[in-house]
């Protein structure tokens, strides 16, 4: 595995790109606000963009710091910019932007880094694009005033169209675009009143990439055509932690279109005139690998383990008031339960890949799902031996990601880059990972096992609660660490669980992380996957061991948080929960709060014949703050049910010694289009800057389900998945 | 060579007979609307029309369809395309879009068969397209949708 120092490379490059930006900044590019404008005529494209561009033609170009996988921010961005800028919607279009930290940094993170993750991107953008929009509309109307001897006050600027309100002099704003690049750049400039926004908050504004992505034309990386390009698929080793020795490829390089076959820091690389060529390829190359090292444990193993070390005090503490032991000893009544969680894959369904090209300029092009852009840029710009100024991303829409896409190590990407040096940059290389590559690469949601332990006392109440959780740390190891690990607690280990809501008066959360050598990373939601489910079916079991409603139980422990209380309110009203189920039908309910948003879900099931749960409705509600395209909340609160229903009831990546038993989506199995529910989606009205939506709709689902089953059959379902006889 | 009818052209090709279709299309003939999800007829993401039906093309040999008609979602045509479009389009159904080629092309071959699917039907037609951002919802109401403008 390639040891990135990517810290390091970051923080370099960023220097030589900011003394880069101050350079054209004194040439007098009005960059710095983010505002440019083709120069007329030359039809060159400024090359110092930086969020909004306005054409001759009023095609207004909008460029994201946050990569689109299908989430929509592309089409978050755009409304926040247009909300001030007020162009012709038909006419915007919104590209992925790279290169500049400075500009794209992202500010939900502390704006270093430009990243896309944490459902992050609205609240990063919710600022940065009104300005933009707020900025260009204001040196469109004083260029306008200004040409047609008018006060600013008289100018409007309306569907991409200027006009003078006491005069008929009207002009697109593509017609004044070269004008308006003149004008001094105002700052600050005002942004809209909420109660004058007219695209924030909107019903039906049309999604841009909707027509695209209905008739094929969306372009993916997988799709990228350059001229000569070569196909490459990888040979990964066996199992984590191996790593090649020799290979023998003289057979494979005599078959049909195959080009060359060459080794890389992640494993050996087959080169041909097409993906199939190479995978037929590929069976043909004999490897040997040193497995010395390698992760040869197999699941029931680690389970065996953890459960070992849930029954133990954490080797560090994440959170912790009053005393839970002595609180226990006096309870009424106390509950315990063990918990396990599998790995699980994104599997998204364009499976990973990047395109690199070594431009006769000199200038290394790489094509990807770029969620971390500058690391892949210092990755990329490491294995090439050159300087990162003289790398250009290309950002992708992605088909998925799930999380997948922003990896430490550059994996993907660091094989594309080390194949087309190998083959002296003499052609550009799309490296393409198999569906069972993409299964088998690792890079999973960790595996966990909690232990977790609450008292009642006599009138019902808890008085204390304990959970103890064992798995690996997604950040450790990683540039990421420093910023998330403290005190031997990754915070994404014990998110949803140690900052939980509940008013519990004894509380303790310990943290045992574990060795494994199986790559783990961010799955849609994080720790929340796991935390969330624990924490909210055993709030449930404990209501119904209080033998209280599990709404009002939960209502009375959340007094002093009113957001999660008004989503839980909400849920449960518009479900119908005061009334009971229809007969037949069960229901369940789940709070959870993460990334700065708020879902509640009511889960409505029915069981076949043969007991097996269908799961028939979800009631959603969510407060993100101000919902800014409210579509598209509804959109990702159904996407994110979906996504969890599937992985709580069926998804599991297991080990046998080291090797991964699933490749394929007969194996690894996740929701299809019969299995899911109708889905309900309310929006909380809010003032609050906005919050994500990615990810937020994932964790109340598995355990409202959970919840449901239990009404349904008496069965507490502790093990996951619910199916445990799939492979 | 090979000989059969792409998105209504005549077309010859030299390829090996066994290759799948997606490949002949996507590296061959630079058509990349049908997507790769699996290779394993697993997934419906290159899902094209053979004869009218709904086929995996990454499990289709090229030489299998020697002498029919193929139709991608390029080349799909026709009042009931234009409906399942405009219907996707209307609901907004695609969010990553990837599957959403082999979506759309199920859906056309499942409306150009019966004008107006049930519930059971529309599971039945549609359930081998996985979609991982679980827009199955949509893809439901955007066929029933799709049916209503059809007079279905
Ligand atoms: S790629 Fe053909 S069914 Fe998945
Ligand atoms: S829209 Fe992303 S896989 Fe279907």
């Amino acid at each position: 595995m390639l040891n990135l120092s990517a810290l390091g490379a970051l923080a370099d490059s960023t220097l030589s790109r900011r003394r880069f930006i101050l350079g054209a900044t004194a040439a007098g590019a009005s960059l710095v606000v983010g505002y440019s404008v083709a120069a007329e005529g030359s039809g060159q494209p400024n090359p110092f963009v930086a969020y909004v561009q306005i054409d001759p033609d009023n095609k207004v170009t909008v460029f994201s710091a946050h990569m689109d996988m299908g989430q929509g921010i592309y089409q978050g961005v755009a409304t926040l910019a247009q909300e001030e800028l007020d162009a012709d919607w038909s006419k915007i279009h919104v590209v992925g932007a790279s290169g500049n930290p400075k500009f794209y940094g992202n500010l939900a993170m502390g704006g270093k880094v430009q990243m896309t993750g944490g459902s992050t991107g609205t609240a990063s953008s919710w600022r940065r694009y009104r300005v933009a929009g707020a900025t260009a509309k204001a040196m469109l109307i004083a260029a306008a005033a200004r040409k047609w001897g008018r006060t600013p006050d008289d100018i409007v600027g309306e569907n991409g169209v200027l006009r003078s309100k006491r005069s008929s002099a009207t002009a697109t704003y593509g017609e004044m675009a070269a004008l308006a690049a003149q004008e001094p750049v105002p700052a600050p400039v005002a942004l809209k009143e909420p109660k004058d926004w007219k695209y924030i908050g909107a019903k039906n504004l049309p999604r841009l990439d909707s027509p695209a992505k209905s008739t094929g034309r969306q372009l993916y990386t997988i799709d990228v055509r350059l001229p000569n390009m070569l196909t490459a698929v990888m040979i990964h080793p066996p199992l984590f932690g191996a790593t090649m020795k020799s290979f023998d490829a003289a057979k494979a390089k005599t078959m049909k279109g195959v080009v060359d076959v060459v080794a890389t820091p992640r494993g050996v690389a087959v080169v041909a005139t097409g993906m199939w060529e190479a995978m037929k390829a590929r069976d043909a190359v004999i490897v040997e690998w040193d497995e010395s090292k390698a992760e040869k444990r197999g699941s029931a193993a680690m389970l065996t383990a953890y459960r070992a070390l849930a029954d133990k005090d954490g080797e560090a503490v994440a959170a912790r008031r009053g005393d839970v032991d002595a609180a226990l000893g006096k309870a009424a009544k106390v509950i315990e339960a063990r918990y396990e969680f599998p790995y699980l894959a994104h599997a998204a369904l364009e499976p990973l890949n990047a395109v690199a090209w070594m431009n006769p300029q000199g200038v290394l092009e790489v094509w990807g799902g770029h969620q971390a852009p500058d690391l892949y840029q210092a990755a990329a710009a490491q294995v090439a031996g050159i300087t990162p100024d003289k790398v250009k991303l290309h950002v992708m829409k992605t088909g998925g990601s799930f999380g997948r896409r922003a990896t430490p190590d550059a994996d993907v990407i660091v094989e594309a880059v080390a194949t087309a040096k190998a083959l002296g940059w003499r052609a550009p290389i799309r490296l393409q990972w198999t569906r069972e590559d993409d299964m088998r690469g690792g890079r999973y949601r960790p595996a966990y096992v909690h232990k977790i332990v609450a008292g009642l006392d006599a009138d019902g109440r808890i008085v204390a609660l304990r959970d103890t959780i064992v798995g690996q740390s997604i950040a450790k190891g990683t540039p990421f660490e420093a910023g998330l690990v403290k005190d031997g607690v990754d915070r994404l280990s014990v998110e949803g669980m140690a900052n939980q809501p509940y008013a519990i008066p004894n509380f303790r959360v310990d943290l045992t992380t574990t060795d494994m050598d199986v790559p783990v990373l961010w799955w849609r939601s994080v720790g929340s996957t796991h935390t969330a489910y624990v924490l909210e079916t055993f709030i449930d079991e404990l209501a119904h061991a209080a033998g209280r409603d599990p709404v009002t139980f939960r209502l009375d422990m959340l007094a002093d948080k009113p957001r999660h209380a008004a989503v839980l309110k909400l849920a449960a009203e518009k479900a119908g929960w005061s009334n009971p189920p229809a007969p037949g039908k069960f229901r369940g309910v789940a709070l959870a709060e993460s990334f700065g948003s708020y879902v509640a879900e009511a889960v409505e099931i029915s069981l076949d014949k043969s007991g097996a749960p269908k799961v028939e409705r979800v009631v959603c509600a969510v407060d993100c703050g101000v919902a800014v395209n409210p579509d598209m909340v509804g959109a990702q609160m159904e996407g994110g049910i979906g996504f969890g229903l599937g992985a709580i009831v069926k998804s599991r990546i297991t080990l046998d010694d080291g090797k991964v038993r699933q490749g394929n989506f007969d194996t690894y199995k996740v929701l299809r289009l019969n299995e899911m529910p109708e889905v309900e989606v309310h929006i909380v009205k809010s003032a609050e800057d906005p919050k994500g939506v990615g990810e937020p709709g994932v964790p109340p689902v598995g355990p409202a389900l959970a919840n449901a089953l239990f009404q349904a059959t008496g069965k507490r379902m502790r093990v996951l998945p619910f199916d445990q006889t799939s492979t | 060579m090979i000989r059969f009818t792409l998105n209504g052209e005549p077309l010859e090709i030299e390829a090996d007979p066994d290759k799948p279709l997606l490949w002949v299309l996507r590296d061959d003939l630079g058509l990349t609307g049908a997507k790769y999800g699996c290779g394993q007829a697993l997934c419906g993401a290159c899902t094209v029309h053979v004869d009218g039906q709904p086929t995996r093309s990454c499990q289709t040999a090229v030489g299998d369809v020697a002498g029919k008609a193929v139709v991608t979602i390029e080349g799909v045509r026709g009042e009931v395309a234009q409906a399942v479009q405009k219907s996707w389009i209307k609901l907004d159904v695609p969010q990553c879009g990837y599957c959403q080629s082999g979506q759309v092309m199920a859906a056309i071959a499942l409306l150009s068969a019966k004008k107006k699917p049930s519930d059971a039907e529309i599971d039945d037609a549609m359930s081998g397209n996985l979609c991982r951002c679980a827009t199955y919802r949509r893809i439901r109401a955007a066929v029933h949708e799709a049916s209503r403008l059809l007079g279905g």
